[in-house]
């Protein structure tokens, strides 16, 4: 019988070291899978009994998310509170019990609730697991700076649109408003998702949660001009002081295209003789529809490219909640490979299919200011360990060149001229020389506009870019309805 | 002396653990003094029993007391008593039988009816009682009690005599011989499907398949045996909606569009409604890790404070255990058990008699096979079936039985080490 029962017992050892290949596979090869799935009711409490970081404000003295103590029998737990409720509420985002996330607490998660591999800390982590202490997160100071992030919800009101501020050399974000605006703290009480879902603000378009200075897509109109003033500059194809003759609309395809309805331009329709500076002080659509057809659009989508179009602007939320700026075909991002099936005059105006971002065009706005140079736009600017130590403190850099320092300094000057009597003289700050350039871009419906200004001041050492837009503004111009609100940022910025 | 050392080894893993679970060092202490006690009784009856299997079986008890503490404490005072029944019993046994357990072969018609009689219990009414869908359970006024376990033991020693009696005439396959063993063991299956006890079926099953090929040395019997149960399976799966769910669970446990929820009546993803239990267990597993979140600091209850897995500390304590110890202490703890079997055929390979020889594998291969047969259901090995994780989970019942299979195997080892001691 021995024989047999040594069978039995190799069978019985089999079945049992089966256990252990599939315990094995189950706390190895599949445990980060399971840990992600949506219905793991462990880590939805799991990721309760970690003190996330907190979210602050420039200075540290704002908190935008916080956690609420809680302890429920032997546990633990901290929920996640916002006290800002709907101040840069799209760029700090939520994170909620059934784990979805947005913003930065979603792409900084691994910060936040300390899961970052630094050898020191994953060794500090293992300790407060062991001696069943609370694991800390990392906390996170934002550049944004909170008394100007108000003034730029305030002054959006409930209007759509989007405020984006920033160091125009460092590329800090100082602000970054989104209207219409939501409280994330709404998001994990029952029905506040579906309550967020209905904001939809005065234009009735996309949803709050849409973050739209960072993935708002709307037509440059004359902001636009910057690009292609820039190619027209910088490949020395015209001077400042070159002269055009505006007879009131310009020739594509041999169908005439008309300056009126153009109201970036005053009300005058036809300029007649004038030089490149007063074109683009009057933003006048004939002048620049002739630049473009003799630039050709290649050479103004190359310029564009180089500004950063045709790439997700660099920011540390999430890449899924930022959007590149360039022609679009549909919802498709779209570069010619034939430059010639773009029509080159409509395109140096603004119009033809092109999209951006209110993030992108305060990067061109920064890098006019910033001579030339592409500052690398951030918002994340310090990690903090929970005993106050410094993990990663944001050196600022920069994208790389777009255009020479001569053709900055002469659009410089350009802009200058628009603020002090052009279209955006709405914009001017007493004792400081602000630099702008409005934009009204036509939408599907007649006298209805989507309103720009873009900026950046003072003029001679510039420290702050800026632009503003709002969406469907009945008769409501960028000069009229976004230059304020640019000016008033402003001001709020450079008053330290 | 091992066995001291492994016992004092059991009692400071429990001291170390409840400290960290801010638990009593009483615990520790009693345990301690209960296994020295019954280490000093089998001393005294059995002198020659084989040291290690005492101090595993008094280590598992342990870790399991330890989990079901950090899980309620007030369910730890029950198993630790019932832990100390047991210890009761175990000595018990031992006295008594220590001359010659094999008196018990002369009623071995007894135990085949006793088993089939602990195992009718639950469905006689007044006495019966359903609790999670299976009608397992008597009651004697506050006192609750799974026959059933004891049954499986009247079973494994009813086969062994039996088998030894008639195992050549089995081998060659004379049809009347088979006659009382089909009877009992016929119905004894026929009760578990009938109180929906899928599990003890299939553990009495394999116990006996296992049994009778050791005693017939015929694999065809296995062969069979196994086509049948798959021929069984298959039937079982088309008629009963219970078993077809649990088979669905194992196959398929997530779905991505909502199927109907007999729980609530209403569509629902399956992980939310039928197979929640099993994916919510592989999570407990899954979260664990490595190295454990360390005992005490595991996550098993919600933000509401309420228990995420239901029927954690009895049929899931695996799953309970796997998460606090990580991958290191879960496989411990399956090596254990592995330790404990590998013991327990070599008690049945000394053995100097065809009974002692059966009695102790089948004790073994039916220690063994349910701790697969409920690891294996947590780990999606096999499909889910509530069953007990041996002198792991919380329940009298099932404490009371595996002690009694640790007398078991003590009192054969005993008598083949002292004549093999009294030949030499």
């Amino acid at each position: 019988m021995n024989r047999q029962l040594n069978r039995l017992a190799v069978a019985a050892i089999v079945l049992l070291a089966a256990l252990i290949v599939a315990t094995t596979y189950w706390q190895t090869w599949a445990s980060a899978g399971l840990q992600d799935r949506q219905d793991n009711a462990i880590q939805r409490v799991v990721q309760f009994t970690i003190a996330r970081g907190l979210i602050q404000g420039a200075g540290g003295k704002t908190t935008f998310a916080t956690n609420k103590k809680v302890t429920s029998g032997s546990q633990t737990l901290y929920f996640r509170r916002y006290p800002q409720h709907g101040l840069a509420a799209q760029t700090v985002g939520y994170s909620t019990e059934s784990r979805s996330q947005a913003g930065l607490e979603r792409s900084m998660n691994d910060y936040l609730i300390g899961a970052n591999t630094n050898l020191s800390d994953a060794f500090r982590h293992i300790l407060d697991r062991l001696g069943n202490a609370t694991v800390h997160g990392n906390d996170l100071q934002l550049t944004i700076r909170p008394r100007a992030q108000r003034l730029a919800q305030q002054l959006l009101g409930g209007r759509c649109g989007a405020v984006v501020a920033m160091n125009s050399h460092t590329g800090a974000v100082y602000v970054m408003a989104s209207s219409p605006t939501y409280d994330p703290n709404l998001i994990d009480k029952p029905g506040g998702y579906a309550k967020v879902l209905k904001i939809r603000g005065a234009c009735g378009g996309a949803s709050a949660l849409l973050n739209r200075a960072t993935q708002g897509l709307f037509v440059p109109g004359s902001t636009f001009k910057m690009i292609t003033a820039a190619a027209a500059l910088d490949t020395g194809t015209f001077k400042p002081d070159s002269t055009f003759y505006d007879p009131g609309y310009c020739t594509v395809y041999g169908k005439p295209v008309s300056n009126a309805g153009n109201p970036d331009q005053g009300g005058r329709e036809v300029f007649g003789h004038l030089n490149f500076v007063t074109a683009f002080q009057h933003s006048v659509n004939s002048v620049f529809c002739n630049i473009g057809l003799k630039l050709g659009a290649g050479p103004i989508l190359a310029y564009a490219k180089k500004f950063g179009f045709y790439k997700t602007a660099p920011l540390e939320t999430p890449a899924d909640e930022r959007a590149p700026s360039g022609l679009y075909n549909g919802t498709k991002l779209y570069f010619p490979k034939d430059p010639n099936k773009v029509d080159a005059g409509r395109l140096a105006f603004g119009q033809e299919r092109m999209l951006v971002t209110p993030l992108q065009m305060a990067m061109v706005a920064a890098t006019i200011g910033n001579g030339g140079i592409v500052p690398k736009p951030y918002v994340v600017q310090k990690i903090l360990a929970s005993d106050g130590s410094t993990i990663r403190n944001t050196r600022p850099s920069n994208l790389g060149r777009a255009i020479k320092p001569e053709t900055a300094q002469e659009l410089n000057q350009m802009m200058v001229a628009v603020v002090q009597g052009g279209t955006g003289t709405a914009a001017a700050i007493p004792g400081i020389q602000v630099a702008g350039k409005t934009g009204t871009a036509e939408t599907a419906v007649s006298n209805v506009y989507t309103a720009w200004f873009v900026a950046f001041a003072p003029a001679d050492h510039p420290q702050v870019a800026i632009a503003v837009v709002l969406e469907k503004q009945l008769n409501g111009f960028g000069g009229v309805v976004s230059a304020p609100i640019a000016k008033q940022v402003l001001e709020a910025l450079l008053a330290r | 002396m091992g066995l001291l050392t492994a016992v004092g080894f059991a009692s400071v893993y429990i001291a170390d653990k409840s400290r960290i679970s801010s638990g009593s060092l009483g615990y520790a202490l009693f345990f301690f003094a209960l296994f020295l006690a019954a280490h000093l009784v089998a001393r005294f009856a059995v002198p020659y029993a084989d040291p290690y299997v005492l101090p595993i079986a008094a280590l598992l008890a342990a870790v399991g007391v330890t989990e079901i503490y950090r899980l309620g404490s007030k369910d730890a005072f029950r198993q630790g008593t019932w832990v100390v029944i047991g210890v009761a019993v175990f000595a018990l046994a031992l006295i008594g039988l220590r001359r010659d357990y094999r008196v018990l072969e002369n009623y071995k018609y007894l135990f085949g009816l006793g088993a089939v009689a602990l195992l009718f219990m639950p469905l006689l009414p007044g006495i019966g009682l359903r609790v999670n869908g299976a009608r397992l359970w008597v009651h004697f006024g506050p006192l609750r009690f799974q026959p059933g376990e004891l049954g499986k033991i009247a079973l494994i020693v009813f086969l062994a005599a039996y088998l030894r009696e008639k195992r050549e005439v089995l081998a060659v396959g004379r049809l009347k011989d088979w006659g009382p063993l089909l009877v009992i063991w016929g119905s004894a299956m026929l009760v578990l499907f009938v109180t929906d006890d899928l599990g003890s079926g299939l553990l009495f099953y394999g116990i006996f398949l296992g049994m009778l090929y050791v005693a017939t040395a015929r694999i065809a019997f296995v062969a069979v045996g196994l086509g049948l149960f798959i021929a069984g399976s298959v039937a079982v799966y088309q008629g009963t909606p219970h078993v077809r769910e649990r088979v669905l669970n194992w196959i398929q446990p997530w779905t991505t569009h909502k199927i109907f929820c007999p729980l609530s009546g209403q569509p629902a993803l399956r992980q939310d409604c039928q197979s929640y239990q099993e994916v919510q267990s592989l999570y407990s597993i899954a979260h664990g890790g490595l190295g454990g979140t360390g005992l005490g600091s595991g996550t098993f209850t919600n933000a509401s404070g309420n228990q995420i897995i239901p029927y954690l500390n009895t049929d899931f304590i695996y799953s309970a255990l796997a998460q606090e110890l990580g991958l290191i202490g879960a496989a411990g703890l399956l090596l254990v058990y592995m330790v404990f079997t590998l013991r327990g055929f070599r008690v049945a390979i000394f053995a100097r008699d065809g009974f002692s020889k059966l009695l102790a594998a089948g004790l073994t291969f039916g220690f063994a096979f349910q701790t697969f047969i409920i690891v294996g259901g947590i780990l999606r090995v096999i499909p889910l079936t509530g069953i007990t994780l041996p002198l792991v989970s919380y329940g009298g019942s099932s404490i009371l039985a595996n002690f009694l299979v640790l007398a078991g195997l003590m009192l054969v080892s005993n008598r083949a080490n002292a004549e093999l001691a009294g030949a030499t």
